[in-house]
């Protein structure tokens, strides 16, 4: 069992949800956000995601984009991910990478892959790589014993649910709504008629994100999914910080609201 | 024949292509692809596309020699394929007469677009009033300044502008805001992707859309020369005129297809849009597979052209694999020669070419003198200078007033020589 599946395991164990939090590496620096990934893990987040800055993010909204653009102006590297993964890993929650496929794919996909599961990575979340053209990855992960993340939207076919849950391993990403990363004020009923739907083709965990972002959100999604994931409202802490200190303080405080989120509304 | 083989995987040119794309785009794209597949294959369908050709756009467009631009070809006999005559000013009316009546079909209501050089934005926003659909274009930010009589036309044409801040606020950053939109309204909203590149099938179906300008050029010259040409040259941003033209060609083996590229202040300078040289590798951007300017970390490095519809960073999959597998040639056409180019044309045969276009101008010079008088060259002329008018006084220093001033201080800090383009 891998360490996601694990960690998904014990909170279906405790009747809640595991709480999923994202936040990118190298932003504001790289020590920085090792301190914030660290942060999130002892306010009570189960899994990180571990964001990949990239420049062209074209599934990401305003805040993401912000803190990824700093990312790469501060000079961060792909190889920055495995330290941050590392801390995550020793820290004692499951990390998975989160990012686009073309920093992964001109590192080289094995090479990538290698490097994950040495640092203690769980698994990979490709958010513009379906499985139709993931050849290589499913290959390189199977190999190096990782998760395959991949995301069901609301307009996958039946037919589509079927392949992408077939090919994922891990957990299902459910994309709460049609649209890109960024909070929204309410998380829409596409949500739970998309992990229904998914539910009838697999019994892989799912984990709902995209525009979840406060507590009651939380608890109203651990009503019906195995995971609850947050990104932007997580990264805005950073971003709005006045200074670093307040920045993770923030985070923390927030992170620790949106755990108990996931434990009021679990099934 | 290279053109039967190259699709065999779906969306494939060889290796490149692709689709890398958010699972929430998936079922559009095949939806997509369903529909233009029927719709090739449906008599009414093309019939409307032919009579909008006709009665819209102008076409067939015309093909027209040169003689006194060719004196500085080598003596080679130079032909234009007369893209800029179109309505709107360029070859992108072919692709998005197509697309808007696909939207038409899918019944959506909303179109958006990205436009680097504002041509593909106002072909996109006459389409869209053609057919009564809301338009919303992308332009990035510095885009927006050097083509302002772009902007301009669009909103009067009742298209929405969105200028983007993000990146290089140049088009591939529109790109990435255009794919955002199309990810959250896709129900109703059709991207009318510019150019040969993104996600299959638009490198095909584009590419399809703009074969016309091929067929009717291969039958022109064939008819007035009774001979087929020995080079053809178009200018590359993402590629659409090019593959439009080159296309029909490509069974061809002694037609030379030569695309031409930014080449901005030189490759050697790192500051140009020259995607088929040793700083761009193979990779993915914008949903596809093919070369990429990028850094040593995978991460898209920033392009620079005098011409704003050449400033991307990637290009289209199918040139890629044209280039890879040897049929077509590619090179970079710097700033100076472009515009060299631009100047000759206007002065010996009364055409302003599009900026982008004299990327393709000066390559029939190089090509010319290679061919020398036996040589025949058909270029692209894949639109009109009208909405370079402003840069191009700048770039020569013909404003008046203050402007000059300012346009001669420039000079004076940084010397443009005159013969930029005798490098052959
Ligand atoms: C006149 C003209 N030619 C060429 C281009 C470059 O596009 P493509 O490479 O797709 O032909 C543009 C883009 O805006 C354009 O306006």
């Amino acid at each position: 069992m891998t360490a996601v599946s694990e960690v998904l395991a014990r909170a279906k164990d405790e009747g809640r949800a595991a709480l999923v939090g994202y936040l990118p590496v190298g932003f504001p620096d790289v020590e920085g956000s090792v301190r914030a990934v660290r942060a999130l893990v002892e306010s009570g987040v189960d899994i990180v995601e571990v964001g990949l800055p990239y420049t062209d993010p074209l599934m990401d909204g305003p805040v993401i984009q912000t803190a990824a653009t700093r990312a790469l102006e501060g000079g961060v590297r792909v190889r920055d991910v495995f330290t941050a993964v590392r801390a995550v890993h020793e820290a004692g929650a499951a990390a998975v990478v989160m990012t686009y496929w073309n920093p992964v794919l001109h590192y080289g996909v094995d090479r990538f892959a290698a490097d994950l599961s040495a640092a203690g990575g769980s698994g990979l979340i490709t958010p513009d790589l379906v499985p139709d053209e993931a050849q290589e990855w499913i290959e390189a992960s199977d190999r190096h014993d990782l998760d395959r993340i991949f995301l069901v939207a609301p307009s996958s076919t039946t037919e589509r649910l079927r392949m992408t849950t077939g090919a994922a391993r891990g957990f299902v990403y459910v994309a709460a709504l049609m649209g890109v990363t960024g909070a929204r004020t309410s998380v829409g009923d596409a949500a739970g008629a998309l992990v229904e739907r998914t539910r009838a083709v697999t019994d892989l965990p799912l984990c709902v994100g995209l525009g979840v972002s406060t507590r009651e959100q939380v608890a109203q999604v651990a009503g019906f999914a195995d995971g609850v994931i947050v990104g932007s409202a997580l990264v805005r802490t950073l971003v709005d910080a006045p200074d670093p200190d307040t920045g993770l303080a923030d985070l923390r405080a927030l992170a620790r609201e949106l755990a108990a989120g996931a434990r009021e509304g679990g099934r | 024949m290279i053109s039967e083989t190259t699709t065999e995987r779906l969306g494939r040119f060889g290796d490149f292509g692709g689709r890398y794309v958010p699972e929430a785009l998936v079922a559009a794209l095949e939806e997509l692809d369903e529909h233009r597949q029927k719709a090739m294959s449906d008599p009414e369908f093309l019939g409307a596309l032919a009579e909008l050709h006709r009665s819209y756009t102008g076409r067939p467009s015309i093909i027209t020699e040169v003689p006194r631009f060719a004196e500085h070809c080598g003596g080679a006999r130079v032909v234009l394929k007369r893209e800029d005559l179109n309505h709107t000013g360029s070859h992108k009316i072919n692709n998005v007469l197509g697309q808007v009546l696909l939207t038409k079909r899918m019944g959506k209501s909303r179109v958006i677009a990205e436009t680097g050089a504002g041509q593909h934005g106002v072909a996109t926003a006459t389409g869209a009033a053609l057919l009564g659909l809301e338009c919303t274009v992308y332009m990035g930010r510095v885009d927006t300044e050097r083509q302002a009589l772009n902007v301009a036309r669009m909103r009067l044409l009742g298209a929405e502008v969105v200028p983007v801040d993000h990146g290089s606020r140049t088009l591939k950053d529109a790109v990435n805001e255009a794919f955002r939109d199309w990810v959250t309204n896709v129900d109703s909203t059709h991207y009318v992707l510019g150019t040969v590149t993104g996600p299959y099938p638009f490198p095909e179906m584009v590419r399809d859309f703009h074969r016309i300008i091929g067929v009717e050029a291969r039958q022109q010259v064939l008819d007035a020369y009774g001979r087929l040409p020995d080079a053809v040259c178009a200018c590359v941003g993402g590629g659409s005129n090019a593959m439009g033209i080159f296309h029909r060609f490509v069974d061809d083996p002694d037609v030379r297809l030569i695309g031409l590229e930014g080449g901005g202040e030189g490759v050697d300078s790192g500051r140009h849009a020259a995607r088929f040289t040793g700083q761009a590798t193979p990779g993915v951007l914008h949903g596809a597979y093919t070369y990429v300017l990028q850094d040593d970390d995978g991460q898209t490095v920033e392009s620079h052209s005098v011409s704003a519809g050449l400033d991307y960073p990637s290009v289209g999959p199918e040139h890629a694999f044209l280039r890879d597998s040897g049929r077509a040639e590619y090179a970079p056409v710097t700033d100076d020669e472009a515009m060299e180019a631009f100047a000759l044309l206007a002065r010996t045969e009364g055409i302003l070419p599009a900026i982008e276009s004299a990327h393709a101008l000066a390559g029939a010079m190089k090509v010319g003198r290679e061919l020398g008088p036996e040589g025949l060259v058909l270029v692209s002329l894949s639109g009109r200078g009208d909405k370079d008018v402003d840069t191009a006084a700048r770039w020569f220093g013909l404003l008046s007033g203050e402007e000059i001033v300012e346009a001669e201080q420039k000079k004076a800090e940084e010397p443009v020589g005159e013969s930029a383009g005798s490098g052959g």
